[in-house]
C-alpha cells in the first residue's frame, strides 16, 4: 500500500500539488487521471522518492519515505519498478544490456542464468530477436516494451507506470495494455498508472483517481468514476471543450 | 532601493546555494569514491575516452607549444649570448606550467564538455531517475569512474605533453635554428629537477579532480531540454577553465 497524506510540492511560483491525499490499495491496478501539467508525473515521483514533498508525508507499505536515510530509501526502492513516459532506457547500451543491468548490478547470477532470464523477460514482453539493438533502433511501442521487461525483470511489489502507452499507436496501445493487464495477473503487484488514454485505461485499472488543482478530486473503482456526477469528471472524461475544466 | 537590496540579497542566497550544492557534489563524489569505487570495467572505459582519445590533440598541442617555445625562447635568450640554456627554458616551461595547464584546458575541451553532455542527456532522458528507482547510486555507475579516470589520465597526458614538447623545441632551436644539441639537452638535465617534475604531476592530478567534477555536476544539473544541456556545457567548459587558471595560480604558489 502506498499513502500520500497532505503533499504540498511547488517548483517556484508554480504550486503543483497542493495537499493531495491518496492510498493506493495493494495487488491492484490504479489508475490516475487528470488534465496535463496538473502533476500526475510528479505525484508519481513522490511515491518513490525521486521527489521530496514540501510537506506531507509519503508512506510505502507503512515506512515513510520522507523521513528516511538514503540507504533505507534504496532499500524501499528495491520493493519498485518503474516506467517512464519516455522508456529512460540507457541508450549507450543495447537492449539485452539495458535489460540485463539490473541483473548483473544486484544479483550474483551466472551469465547463462542472466541470459536466460533476459531472454524470457524480452519473450514476455512480445519482442524477439532485438536484444542486439540499440534503444535508437527501435520503434516507440518496442521501448516501451523493453523498458516494461526491465522494470518486471526483479519481481518488484509496486509498479509505476507514467503513461506508458502515450504516442503509439492505437494496436500498440492496446497491446500495451493488455501485457499490463496479464503481467500484473501472473505476478499480482501493486501498480500506478498515470494515463490519458480514456476509456481504455478504465479496462485496465481496478480503481481511478482523478488529480485536478494539486489534489485528488474524485476516487473510486471504475465503475464509480465512469458514472461519476461531478462535473469535472464527467467533463474529463466526455472530452468535453464546455465544462469547469477551461483549457483555451 | 528596497527592490535593489532584495534582488542583492536573492542573488546572493542563490550563489551561496549553488556553492554549497557544487562542494556537497565533491565530497559525495570522493566519498563514494573511496566507499564503492565501481567497476573497473567503467573507469577503463572512461580513461580510454578522456585518456587515450586525448593522445591526438595531445600530440598536437605539445609539438606546435615547444615550438614556439623553441622559437621564443631563441629568440630571447640570444639577446643575453645565453642560448645554450634553451633546453632549460623549454622543459622548465612546459614541466613546471604549460604542460599541467594547457593539457587540462585540451582535456576539458575535448572530454569536459562531453562529459556534461553525456551526464546531461541523461539527466533530461531520465536515464539518471531510472537508475535511482533501481536503488542504484548514479554516483557509483556515473560519476566515480570519470572522476577515477580523470585522476589517472591528466598526470600520464602531462607527462606525455611534457615529452613531446621538449621535442618540439629541440627541433626548433638544434636542427632549425642551430643550438648545440648537447648543450640542449646537458643544461636541461642540470637544471630540471625531481620537484619541478612532480610539482606539475600534482597539478595535473588536481587538473583532472576540478575536469571531472565540473563536467560532472553540469551535467547532473542540467536544465531543461537541448538548451539546458548546452547551456551546462558551455558553464561546464567555461568555469573548469577558469577553475583551472585560478587554481594553478594558488598550487603554483604553495609548489613553488
Amino acid at each position: 500500500m502506498i499513502r500520500l497524506q497532505g503533499v504540498h510540492k511547488s517548483f517556484g511560483d508554480q504550486v503543483v500539488l497542493d495537499g493531495l491525499d491518496i492510498t493506493i490499495p495493494a495487488g491492484q491496478i490504479t489508475a490516475v487521471i487528470g488534465p496535463s501539467g496538473e502533476g500526475k508525473s510528479v505525484m508519481l515521483k513522490h511515491m518513490i522518492g525521486l521527489l521530496q514533498p514540501d510537506s506531507g508525508a509519503v508512506e510505502v507499505e507503512g515506512e515513510s519515505i520522507t523521513a528516511a536515510s538514503r540507504a533505507r530509501l534504496n532499500s524501499i526502492r528495491e520493493k519498485f519498478g518503474m516506467l517512464f513516459q519516455n522508456a529512460a532506457l540507457f541508450d549507450s547500451m543495447n537492449v539485452f544490456d539495458n535489460v540485463a543491468f539490473p541483473l548483473r548490478e544486484k544479483t550474483r547470477l551466472s551469465k547463462e542464468e542472466i541470459r536466460n532470464r533476459v531472454m524470457s523477460a524480452l519473450e514476455d514482453v512480445g519482442l524477439k530477436n532485438v536484444e542486439h539493438k540499440y534503444t535508437d533502433q527501435l520503434s516507440g511501442g518496442m521501448k516501451k516494451r523493453v523498458a516494461l521487461a526491465r522494470a518486471l525483470l526483479l519481481n518488484p511489489k509496486i509498479i509505476l507506470f507514467d503513461e506508458p502507452t502515450t504516442g503509439l499507436d492505437p494496436i500498440i496501445k492496446k497491446a500495451i495494455h493488455q501485457l499490463i493487464r496479464d503481467t500484473h495477473a501472473k505476478f499480482g503487484f501493486t501498480a500506478v498508472i498515470v494515463s490519458h488514454e480514456i476509456p481504455d485505461i478504465f479496462e485496465v485499472a481496478q480503481h481511478v483517481a482523478m488529480l485536478y488543482k494539486g489534489k485528488i478530486l474524485q476516487y473510486g473503482t471504475t465503475d464509480e468514476i465512469l458514472h461519476s456526477e461531478h462535473p469535472v469528471v464527467r467533463q474529463f472524461i466526455s472530452g468535453s471543450l464546455d465544462g469547469p475544466i477551461q483549457m483555451i | 532601493m528596497n527592490q535593489l537590496i532584495r534582488y542583492i540579497g536573492r542573488k546572493t542566497i542563490a550563489l551561496m546555494r549553488e556553492l554549497g550544492r557544487i562542494g556537497w557534489f565533491l565530497i559525495h563524489a570522493l566519498t563514494t569514491m573511496v566507499r564503492s569505487p565501481g567497476n573497473p570495467v567503467y573507469v577503463l572505459k572512461q580513461l580510454e575516452f578522456i585518456g587515450a582519445k586525448s593522445l591526438f590533440v595531445i600530440f598536437l598541442t605539445a609539438g606546435f607549444t615547444g615550438m614556439v617555445l623553441g622559437l621564443q625562447g631563441y629568440y630571447t635568450l640570444t639577446k643575453f649570448g645565453s642560448e645554450g640554456m634553451l633546453g632549460t627554458a623549454v622543459a622548465l616551461s612546459l614541466v613546471r606550467e604549460l604542460g599541467p595547464v594547457l593539457t587540462a584546458l585540451m582535456v576539458t575541451g575535448r572530454a569536459g564538455s562531453a562529459i556534461t553532455a553525456e551526464i546531461g542527456i541523461m539527466r533530461i532522458s531520465e536515464q539518471i531517475d531510472a537508475l535511482e528507482t533501481m536503488a542504484l547510486d548514479p554516483f557509483k555507475y556515473l560519476i566515480s569512474p570519470k572522476l577515477i579516470a580523470a585522476m589517472i589520465a591528466l598526470p600520464l597526458l602531462c607527462a606525455i605533453f611534457d615529452v613531446v614538447g621538449i621535442y618540439g623545441g629541440w627541433l626548433v632551436g638544434v636542427k632549425l635554428l642551430g643550438v648545440n644539441p648537447g648543450a640542449y639537452f646537458y643544461e636541461m638535465e642540470k637544471s630540471v629537477v625531481w620537484r619541478d617534475v612532480y610539482s606539475g604531476f600534482i597539478k595535473s592530478f588536481s587538473f583532472g579532480v576540478i575536469i571531472a567534477w565540473i563536467g560532472c555536476y553540469k551535467g547532473y544539473f542540467a536544465g531543461h531540454g537541448a538548451e539546458g544541456v548546452s547551456r551546462a556545457t558551455t558553464e561546464s567548459v567555461v568555469l573548469t577553465s577558469v577553475l583551472i587558471l585560478v587554481w594553478d595560480y594558488f598550487l603554483t604558489s604553495v609548489l613553488l
